[in-house]
């Protein structure tokens, strides 16, 4: 726990859990201008997103990417680096697991495996890309991952018209083989679409933690993260650096693909435009402050959000737009940090008294 | 009259009492020194007088009048000015776009520009700065720059100047220029507070010193009453040595040899000209010379920051031109680099991640790829004592320390490498008496153990007081070797000014 | 973490289990005939089949006294667990507009074999289960009437087509138009461009604006919320010159002094229709319903003849009873428009 500790300090707990209360509150505020109830639509949320086998299993469904993108956020912020790209990489990855789970024929747990290792690999080569520039000519991750989702989106959809179906706007479904669901756990949820890939979530989390403070290289990563100039002093090779960040990166968010595709939907679609849910990724690194297990928990949170958000329109006929709103303002109190502000305060005015 | 009061200001900050009940009163038209070792609370005390703090006890009198400093504004307002360490100024405006910024004269709406650069020019000229208003800042020396944040000052009318350790970024001769502004100042009736730790400073230019330790006041004093030593002793709070006992040098064998070397500057500049540089074991060489004359793309090229251009560089007889930083570190080579918060530490790292910042993947340190945090943490624990690190513990961040523990931290971590070559650069900079005592002391003790140093600095007093012999560079050479026990100050900076020098002790 | 940290966190817990608990939304059935309605990603205004569709549930809800709901989707993967919210609530039916549900339709019919479903635009694929109604559409029979419009009505012997994402539904829009054009015009030409999207206004708008500059005068589009891109550009185009041919619903409020026409589809009529047959006991489960000019379901909008003269409404008309009649076979695919335009 002490090294925990260390990582996540308490200031960034209290920081992440005063900017989602106070996020609320302004969708609650929002909510009551607009006439609706706050209470109702907060009690039908949370109700709907947690009470029920099915609603949890679609919950924890939505959880999934959202772990996997902001892990991936996370970890390229932990070296330094802002990774915007982790949508176009997901839908690379995504990309990657529908070929092999369409193209290929395998055994069943190997099929899945082939194609969730591609997905990573195809997420991991994306941001390669992008890491090389940054690494050999200095040229701005941000800019260039945003070129890379743009074009990863169009190559997508373009080989989904022309090579995985045929002129129709999406590809058939993945063979059972490579499908990421298991009967079992679906059963046990009341037949909702949760899948095996919150396993590998919470493995990618696991290994995040393991990677950046337990091991020599993420001893480096890290380094390079807070000062590259330092780590340059050291011996350590900063290019290598940024580009294996990225690199991983791009693994968690291809991973975040193969999840959607191999557990979720089971097919690949052309897009009108991006999900989000990579952007959502780093919404959820920010909340989580870079480190894994506020990663997992700044998930857990928006997941409830999303899915539960869908049910206050339902139960208490508040637009999902209200929720866009809380994320936003959450984040924005995060960024903001304004509970630091409001403790010193607190603090200063407990001391009065005595001086 | 007293042109600034300050009465029982006490300034708490979270776990701290940066200030504790201080008293400083400076009467009109004098240089009023704040002596302290870093962390002493001299910063907070003058961002209280700027306006940026809020003391949560005592009193200000401005001319003997009680103040409220709310803010910057109100502290314009009532003539004070402060001259920042760290220059704010914006790069690609004229010196004159600079002063002005914030307080621009304007007709009919506009910039008046020839009134600003008019009126920049009267107050350079009757306070002696020489400053050219059209300059851009990107274009203008550091010396210069400082200038112009003094012009912006006095453009809005301060009163009472506090300089913020304004001698830290210059070159001797700029020093000598500073004073005599300071003196001009003075003269046209300003009040100055020179927040400095330089002894010698104090004595030579000021008029009355307030002593700062820990947060309080020790004592105030006139300059003419008192000693370095005194002073040095009330900084720091016990007795002082300012000579370094050591003995004769006994240099061994070579144990750097730099052959014809040519380096090349970030903009494709050659900084390094063809430099031939030998070091021996159990010698301390001395690089003197005037800030951007090659010095630091030398020792970069030396540890393998930069790439060497031509020519050699030989460590105990082998080639080490091309080898890549970790290996020249691995065989033998020690850096305590010039900017310690920018290359020598983490500052996000805790202690005792940094203290194997070369080493994190050695035995004991790591098995195989896996940290051992337990041994890292006992590898820090005994560095800190042996070191004399001021830290709560081996976990705290780099960044909580003060900037003499820092270096501290550093010179542990290279010392503790036992390499054959230590380099040193600007080892005391920024660093209070007590601070500089102990790593001279280190930087002998490691001479002694027959190990090769070689130390960059740019104060001359160092430089004599350490070296063993002296190498002056100027223009990317070696511009003359001169003999410390002979030399002097005069033939020092003749030499970094491109001089030449009858007497020269023969290289090796 | 400290204990003021943990109390804090156990402290927010309670606080929102204690929302909830009080939030508990009581939906009691009250035994009438109630409807759900899921939208694709496009949403309840999307000026087009979503938002007529769910003018036909208000009609039920007027004339048939039903409870009826939408929920909106977001994403792709939200249309599964929003038809299940209905099917949950025991909801008569439930729709599902837009062919992008076809395979989430198929696996919740097939999880929820009692439930009642609908699907607007798609015959899934030609097997329907049996608790699903397919709603489709002769959309190339009133497209075809367009392409009279415009054939006839062009001056530069350009005209335009802007279709969504490729697939075989827009294809039918595109073929239809295609094949009415040449069926007036032989001469002009149709230039065919697709959006890729079915949400991106800014992308119609960059498109048709491109046509326009090519020296199109007529462009017709079957592209959703690309569309409105359309009209935005053609509002600031010159009055008389430039026209915009709308798609689904009556769209010439968008721009009504630059609007020809509408092919207006009624998918309103189409969902009500069901659900008033289901409410009289008729379901026509596993069947595919397809809906033509015959059944009004597909049509040329009321306000068509504030632009189009006398005499191009009277060929319109001709060709609408040809149609109607069958002694024109309108063509649905490439293929078949090739081969349409052989002859």
């Amino acid at each position: 726990m002490k090294h925990l500790e260390q990582i996540h300090n308490q200031s960034a707990w209290l920081t992440s859990l005063i900017s989602v209360l106070l996020g609320m509150l302004v969708g609650a505020g929002m909510m009551l201008a607009a006439g609706y109830d706050p209470l109702l639509a907060y009690g039908a949320l949370f109700q709907n997103a947690i009470f029920q086998p099915y609603d949890l299993g679609e919950t924890i469904r939505t959880i999934t990417p959202l772990i996997l993108t902001g892990l991936a956020v996370g970890l390229a912020f932990r070296t330094g680096l802002f990774n915007i790209g982790v949508e176009g990489q997901m839908i690379i990855g995504s990309l990657a697991a529908a070929i092999v789970g369409l193209k290929f024929s395998l055994p069943p747990v190997l099929h899945s495996a082939a194609a969730v290792a591609a997905a990573a690999v195809a997420g991991a080569l994306w941001a390669f890309i992008p890491g090389l520039l940054k690494a050999v000519r200095g040229v701005h991750e941000v800019i260039t991952t945003i070129m890379m989702n743009f074009i990863a989106l169009n190559l997508s959809n373009w080989l989904v018209r022309t090579w995985l179906s045929n002129g129709a706007d999406s590809t058939d479904k993945i063979k059972e083989s490579a499908s990421l669901r298991w009967d079992l756990l679906s059963q046990w949820f009341d037949n909702s679409r949760i899948h095996l890939g919150i396993m590998i979530a919470l493995l990618a989390a696991y290994g995040m933690y393991v990677l950046l403070w337990k091991t020599t290289y993420g001893f480096e990563l890290r380094a390079v993260g807070y000062n590259p100039h330092a780590s340059e002093y050291a011996g350590m090779n900063v290019k290598r650096s940024i580009l294996s960040s990225m690199m991983i990166s791009g693994m968690f968010a291809g991973l975040a693909g193969a999840c959607q595709l191999l557990g979720t939907s089971g097919y690949l679609s052309i897009r009108g435009g991006f999900e989000g849910i990579g952007f959502d990724g780093i919404a959820v690194a920010l909340l989580g402050a870079n480190a894994p297990i506020g990663i997992l928990l700044a998930a857990v949170l928006f997941g409830v959000l999303t899915y539960g958000g869908g049910n206050m329109q339902f139960a208490a006929d508040v637009p999902f737009e209200v929720i866009r709103v809380v994320f936003a303002a959450i984040i924005l109190f995060v960024a903001a940090n304004l509970s630091q502000s409001i403790f010193s305060r607190a603090r200063g005015m407990r001391r009065e008294p005595h001086a | 009259m007293n042109a600034v009061e300050m009465r029982g200001i006490t300034k708490r900050f979270p776990g701290i009492v940066a200030n504790d009940q201080v008293h400083l009163s400076v009467n009109q038209g004098e240089i009023h020194a704040l002596l302290g070792e870093n962390g002493a609370g001299k910063s907070t005390l003058m961002n209280i007088l700027f306006g940026l703090y809020q003391p949560d006890e005592g009193e200000i009198f401005i001319r003997e009048k009680p103040v409220k400093i709310t803010g910057p504004t109100k502290a314009a307002a009532l003539g004070i000015g402060m001259v920042h360490q760290h220059f704010m100024l914006v790069e690609p405006f004229t010196v004159t776009e600079n002063i002005i910024l914030g307080a621009e004269p304007t007709s009919r709406g506009c910039i008046d520009r020839h009134r600003a650069e008019r009126e920049v020019r009267e107050i350079s000229e009757k306070y002696g700065l020489r400053v050219d208003p059209t300059a851009r800042i990107r274009d203008i020396s550091v010396g210069m720059q400082q200038r112009v944040e003094i012009l912006k000052t006095l453009y809005r009318g301060a009163e009472v100047l506090i300089f913020d350790e304004p001698t830290a970024v210059l070159s001797p001769q700029e020093i000598d220029e500073l004073m005599e502004i300071m003196e001009n100042l003075v003269r046209e009736g300003k009040t100055i507070i020179f927040i400095t730790h330089k002894l010698k400073e104090i004595m030579r230019i000021c008029d009355t010193v307030t002593v700062i330790r820990r947060g309080k006041t020790i004592g105030s004093t006139s300059v003419k009453g008192t000693s370095e030593q005194e002073l040095a002793s009330m900084m720091v709070g016990r007795e002082v040595s300012f000579s370094v006992n050591k003995q004769e040098s006994r240099p061994g064998k070579t144990v750097l040899k730099v052959q014809s070397l040519t380096v090349k500057d970030s903009r494709g500049v050659e900084a390094v000209r063809g430099l031939d540089l030998e070091v021996r074991a159990g010698e301390i060489v001395g690089l003197a010379g005037v800030d951007g004359n090659g010095q630091s793309e030398l020792l970069e090229a030396i540890t393998g920051l930069r790439k060497a251009h031509a020519g050699d560089i030989l460590l105990n007889g082998e080639a080490i031109t091309r080898l890549q930083p970790r290996a020249i570190a691995r065989r033998g080579v020690g850096h305590i680099p010039e900017d310690r918060q920018k290359r020598g530490l983490v500052l996000d790292f805790s202690i005792g991640e940094n203290m194997v910042l070369q080493t994190y993947d050695q035995t004991p340190f790591a098995k195989g790829f896996l940290l051992r945090y337990p041994e890292i943490f006992r590898h820090a624990k005994r560095l800190i004592e042996d070191f004399d690190v001021r830290t709560p513990d081996e976990q705290t961040h780099a960044r909580a320390l003060s900037g003499g523990n820092q270096q501290k931290a550093i010179i542990a971590r290279e010392v503790d490498r036992d390499p054959d070559l230590l380099i040193a650069a600007q080892p005391t900079r920024g660093l209070d008496v007590g601070a500089i005592e102990f790593i001279h002391r280190r930087l002998v003790e490691q001479r002694d153990k027959g190990k090769a140093v070689l130390l960059m600095s740019l104060e001359l007093d160092e430089i004599l007081k350490l070296s063993d012999r002296i190498a002056v560079m100027y223009g990317g050479r070696i511009a003359g070797w001169l003999n410390p026990k002979t030399t002097n100050e005069e033939e020092i900076g003749l030499l970094m000014a491109g001089g030449k020098v009858g007497e020269e002790v023969a290289q090796g | 973490m400290s204990k003021k940290g943990w109390a804090i966190l156990m402290l927010s817990l309670v606080t929102v289990l204690a929302i909830s608990g009080c939030g508990a939304a009581n939906n009691q059935a009250d035994g009438g005939f109630k409807a759900g309605l899921v939208t694709d990603t496009g949403g309840l205004n999307d000026e087009s089949f979503n938002q007529t569709a769910w003018e036909g549930m208000e009609k039920a809800k007027k004339e048939l006294g039903a409870d009826v709901k939408a929920l909106e989707s977001k994403r792709d993967e939200d249309y599964i667990p929003n038809l299940t919210r209905f099917i949950r609530e025991k909801r008569d039916i439930t729709w599902g507009i837009g062919f992008k549900f076809e395979k989430s339709m198929r696996d919740v019919a097939e999880q929820f074999p009692d439930a009642k479903l609908g699907i607007v635009d798609s015959n899934m694929g030609g097997k329907i289960p049996s608790n699903v109604v397919a709603v489709t559409f002769k959309e190339e029979e009133g497209s075809f009437l367009m392409g009279v419009i415009a054939g006839s009505m062009t001056k530069t012997n350009k005209v335009g087509f802007i279709g969504g994402i490729t697939s075989p539904l827009i294809k039918k829009f595109e073929a239809g138009y295609v094949a009415g054009v040449h069926a007036v015009n032989p001469k002009a030409k149709v230039e065919v461009v697709y959006a890729e999207s079915f949400t991106d206004e800014a992308k119609g708008r960059t498109i048709a604006a491109n046509m326009y500059d090519q020296g199109v005068d007529i462009v017709y589009h079957a592209s959703g919320g690309v569309g409105k891109g359309l009209f935005n550009e053609v509002k600031t185009r010159k009055k008389g010159k430039y026209w915009a041919i709308g798609v689904d619903m009556d769209q010439s409020r968008l721009a009504p002094d630059h609007t020809l026409s509408s092919m207006v589809k009624r998918v309103d009529v189409a969902v009500f229709d069901v659900m008033k047959d289901l409410k009289d006991g008729k379901f026509a489960g596993g069947k595919q319903v397809e809906l033509g000019l015959k059944d009004q379901a597909v049509a040329v909008a009321d306000t068509t003849d504030k632009y189009v003269p006398a005499d191009v409404m009277k060929k319109v008309e001709d060709y609408r009873q040809q149609i109607v009649d069958g002694k024109i076979n309108v063509p649905a695919t490439d293929e078949e428009l090739k081969s349409f335009l052989k002859k």
